[in-house]
């Protein structure tokens, strides 16, 4: 029944019409912002569920795209066609789990131009699950740069102090990439004929041009990922950042780059991938080492978990050019749990924020006392960021390391040094938070969590312990996507060796 | 001999309306000096009475010899043009009443403009291309000068004038030089010359001669230094006009030149003499309108940059010299022209109690008085730095997607660089509308400003549905020059 429903594009647009019907609701009073607050949930909580609908119905064993539509659009080879893989799968039902949550932490912290942030949010809902459906490299453009539109506005208008130069520091940069990406797509264009992704999957690029679609697609999805030294827009993005935003931008955003890697640079110019991997396994050594020193450093605590998203992002990068299966699947399953696991730190410092209004890591002690529940929440996070036994997080860098010793024995040692490091910046910052004795005033009056931040944080936990110990579900959606992208890249790097 | 003159006016028929509207509104304004807004209204009619035989009665062919060529082409960039002045006479009815400019004479030398502007278009050889361009031309610097009292305004307007009679002086040496070594002033026999490879110097001198005045009238770089005074100086309304129709009219007529006249077979490994220079104006004027926008702080100088840069976009289509090129370009008229007139509305709607603002400030926090507004000027902003899934991002698309189609990398490559310099200038506006915390204390906007806005704002959000009707059209229209 399931197959006959356009159930892709219900799940991209039905955002889009939540946006509409907020927009055209008065804001005027308290009643009309509950019912814009229950609109806005409401949509996001049907999108969730219509992503576990299509899980649930995805096929584990078909390694192509599926629920695939394909309609005519501009163009001869430029048509509106989406489809999932085991790949991109999970990314949506990640995007879909995380936006109710930030529609509901802000439920609270938004005070002003309410209507307009629950539009944003929406909006970029749309764009993100659209980017992770899309099977055209011009839609995927589309969605991939308008994206941008909406997180500018949150966090220029609801972020903090310094948001207008963060926000313009983030478009540009990341703009920048993009256009680079677009030169790139449109010279695939003139060469195929047709931006159609499965079709651009069976091309075979000559090696000359693999080298520089390659570069320019890196340039696009390194900027977004993302890697050292590309990464300096990402701190003051997430500071100033308002909490919701920041959970979008780890949790989701970042995602876009790895997954660009997937679906562009990898399957499609293999040759290129593997003459460049030195290149990102070095980039991404250096981002684990050197961000997980500049976190320790940091005072502000949202810079704090940025800079470790850099260095857990180094991972991913580090394992999807690693090419065998377990790196693969190793990479995606941390993309995985670093979204949900950053996700959760930004709220719980959300949480500190909204009550406290500052972030500083001085301003805080001794928070076990009057808040053991929210000490218990920050604590398992805090392990799940280091990668304890029994956690997401530990899955993700325990699959990336054996598969990245296999190919880079020396990368793997060094990025798995930066377990000791993630470790070191994460107990610091819990120790000096949540321990020691209360030496200020308005501290002494925290409440714990209330019933409405307990909804948010819980069920993150859940997922990331169970996701921690049966990874199975995840894993088998996975398989054989990977498996057919690591066979094709295997056969496109010995054909030429065998031309040799 | 009187039929095949009839035949002829016939094809003719919107410039016949356009003319004999334009000498009878001058003879009614003399007699309804008190009623301009009925004159305004009257001239719209006019010129959609043009614009509805365009449309309506499409018809081909050569007029008076070689003179005038009506095809395809001619036909959409008239019908972007007609489009254009009716919009910039709708917005500009309340601004020239608040100034109180409101003479008889505007209308008639938007008319007067207009119809020089279709002629320019349908340019069949050097005299009537010089005869359009003149026509058109000193109906502007007059325009450009109509609020007589005003000192910027009459500043800009000498400047203009200046300028402008440098560049006819140009174009007219160049027109020579080409007739001397030619021995022809039609554009078919021109094109011979060209087509036959090897050139004399004499004829290479016309032609950069000739390109050198159209690129005065596009206000590419490196002849743009008129256009940030001008567009400051005028009254907005005739800014709004000069950023548009007259823009069309040039970059159609430069198109029908280099590809019907100049265009010649590759003989060396050098590009043709055309492409050259195409390639360093277009390149030029992208560079130096991301980087001088920068810097400014009234919003009708940076439009007078954006525009600037724009142009050079548009010249990287054209400048690949396919079929594609063409159709980028005209697509890329249309989409910019449909922006820019959304835009000037907002300038024009910039009134607060104590008369109209300029400056780029003046609109911080929009988003708390008129979130409505401020959505669409978001929309117009972003669509203006060719961010998807706005216009602005497939006009780009398909200009720089022909550029690399002829392998022109280095051009394309410049060419987004700076267009990532320019988005700085645009995304700055967005962000004093929105996340400026005080109030802006604009005056409610009036009602014809607003349906302007409105209709461009969803134009520029909603292409992404409809573009694909557009482009056959543009594709028709591209193909008859070739």
């Amino acid at each position: 029944m399931i197959e006959q429903w356009p159930i892709l594009s219900i799940i991209i647009f039905l955002p889009l019409f939540g946006a509409f019907l907020i927009f055209i609701s008065e804001d005027d009073s308290y009643i009309a912002r509950r019912k814009i607050r229950n609109v806005a949930f409401l949509t996001t909580l049907v999108v969730f569920i219509l992503s576990l609908v299509l899980w649930v119905n995805f096929d584990n064993k078909d390694a192509g795209f599926q629920m695939q539509e394909n309609m005519n659009w501009l163009a001869a080879g430029i048509s509106y066609h989406i489809g999932v893989d085991g790949i991109s799968l999970l990314f949506i039902v990640l995007s879909a789990f995380l936006i109710p949550f930030c529609i509901l932490a802000s439920w609270k912290s938004v005070t002003e131009q309410f209507k307009e942030y629950m539009i944003a949010f929406l909006i970029l809902e749309t764009m993100l699950i659209g980017v992770f459906c899309a099977l055209n490299a011009l839609l995927f453009y589309i969605f991939f740069e308008a994206s941008l539109i909406p997180i500018f506005i949150i966090i220029g208008v609801w972020g903090g102090g310094n948001r207008v130069y963060a926000s313009l520091k983030f478009f540009l940069y990341t703009l920048l990439g993009s256009l680079l990406m677009l030169i790139a797509i449109m010279a695939m264009y003139w060469e195929v004929g047709s931006l159609d992704i499965p079709t651009l999957l069976n091309y075979p690029f000559s090696c000359y041009m693999q080298n520089w679609l390659w570069l320019a697609f890196f340039a696009s999805f390194s900027i977004k990922t993302p890697m050292w030294p590309l990464h300096t827009w990402l701190p003051d993005a997430h500071v100033e950042a308002p909490t919701t935003g920041s959970v979008v931008l780890a949790g989701i955003l970042l995602k876009l780059g790895g997954y660009g890697f997937l679906r562009f640079s990898l399957p499609m110019f293999p040759i290129a991938s593997a003459n460049f991997a030195p290149l990102i396994f070095v980039l991404s050594a250096v981002a684990i080492v050197y961000t997980s020193l500049v976190a320790f450093c940091q005072k502000d605590m949202k810079r704090l978990v940025a800079y470790s998203s850099i260095a857990h992002m180094g991972y991913s990068t580090m394992g999807i050019f690693a090419e065998n299966i377990q790196s693969i699947e190793g990479a995606i399953v941390q993309m995985l749990s670093h979204g949900i696991v950053s996700s959760a730190l930004f709220l719980c410092i959300g949480v500190l924020y909204d009550r406290v209004h500052t972030r500083e890591i001085i301003a805080f002690s001794g928070l076990a006392k009057n808040m053991p529940k929210y000490a218990t929440v920050f604590f398992i996070f805090t392990m799940a960021n280091i990668g304890f036994p029994g956690t997401s997080g530990f899955l993700g860098e325990f699959l990336t390391a054996i598969g990245v010793f296999q190919g880079n024995s020396f990368a793997a040692i060094v990025a798995t040094s930066g377990i000791i490091f993630s470790a070191i910046y994460s107990l610091y910052l819990y120790r000096r938070v949540i321990f020691g004795t209360i030496d200020k005033e308005n501290l002494q009056a925290l409440t714990d969590l209330s019933f409405r931040e307990k909804c948010i944080l819980y069920p993150m936990i859940l997922l990331t312990v169970v996701f921690g110990i049966y990874p199975a579900p995840v894993l088998n959606v996975l398989h054989s996507s990977v498996e057919l992208l690591v066979n094709h890249c295997n056969n496109a790097t010995r054909m030429v060796f065998l031309r040799w | 001999m009187k039929m095949a003159l009839m035949i002829q006016l016939r094809l003719l028929l919107p410039e016949v309306v356009v003319a004999i509207g334009a000498v009878c509104l001058l003879l009614v304004g003399l007699f309804l000096k008190d009623s301009y807004e009925r004159l305004v209204r009257l001239a719209m009619a006019i010129l959609m009475s043009a614009l509805f035989l365009l449309i309506a009665f499409p018809s081909h062919g050569m007029v008076f010899g070689d003179a005038l060529i009506i095809d395809a082409f001619s036909d959409f960039m008239k019908i972007l043009v007609l489009g254009g002045t009716v919009i910039v006479l709708l917005i500009s009815i309340n601004f020239l009443r608040v100034k109180k400019i409101d003479r008889f004479e505007f209308p008639v030398l938007i008319l007067f403009a207009t119809l020089g502007m279709m002629f320019m278009i349908s340019a069949g050889n050097m005299l009537s291309l010089y005869l359009g361009i003149e026509l058109q031309s000193l109906a502007l610097y007059v325009l450009a000068a109509i609020d007589r009292d005003d000192l910027r305004a009459t500043e800009a307007g000498v400047k203009y004038f200046v300028l402008g009679a440098l560049s006819s002086g140009l174009l007219l040496y160049g027109i020579s030089l080409i007739y001397g070594y030619t021995g022809s002033i039609g554009f078919s026999e021109i094109s011979n010359i060209f087509s036959r490879g090897t050139l004399q110097v004499g004829v290479i001198f016309g032609m950069v001669f000739v390109l050198a005045a159209l690129a005065f009238k596009i206000s590419a770089v490196p002849f743009h230094m008129w256009t940030p005074d001008v567009y400051e100086g005028a009254p907005t309304p005739v800014t709004a006009f000069f950023a548009t129709a007259p823009k069309v009219a040039a970059i159609s007529l430069i198109t029908r030149l280099v590809i019907r006249v100049f265009a010649s077979e590759r003989v060396t490994i050098m590009l043709p003499a055309w492409q050259q220079i195409v390639i360093f104006i277009g390149l030029g004027s992208m560079i130096v309108g991301a980087f001088s926008g920068i810097g400014q702080r009234n919003i009708k100088r940076l439009m007078a940059y954006s525009s600037i840069s724009h142009m050079g976009y548009a010249l990287v289509g054209l400048s690949s010299g396919t079929l594609m090129g063409v159709q980028s370009v005209i697509i890329y008229m249309l989409i910019y022209m449909s922006m820019t007139l959304g835009l000037f509305s907002l300038i024009l709607a910039m009134k607060n109690p104590d008369g109209y603002m300029e400056k780029i400030d003046d609109l911080s926090g929009l988003a708390r008085t008129d979130p409505f507004l401020a959505l669409i000027v978001t929309l117009l902003l972003f669509s203006f730095a060719s961010i998807p899934f706005l216009a602005g991002f497939f006009a780009k698309w398909y200009t720089f997607g022909a550029a690399v189609g002829e392998g022109f990398f280095p051009l394309v490559l410049c060419g987004m660089l700076a267009s990532v310099i320019s988005v700085f200038y645009y995304l700055r506006i967005v962000s004093l509308i929105w996340f400026n915390k005080e109030r802006c204390l604009l005056l409610p906007i009036s009602s014809e400003l607003r349906f302007v806005l409105i209709v461009s704002g969803i134009f520029v959000s909603c292409y992404v549905f409809f573009g694909v009707w557009i482009m056959p059209l543009a594709e028709k229209a591209a193909r008859s020059l070739f």
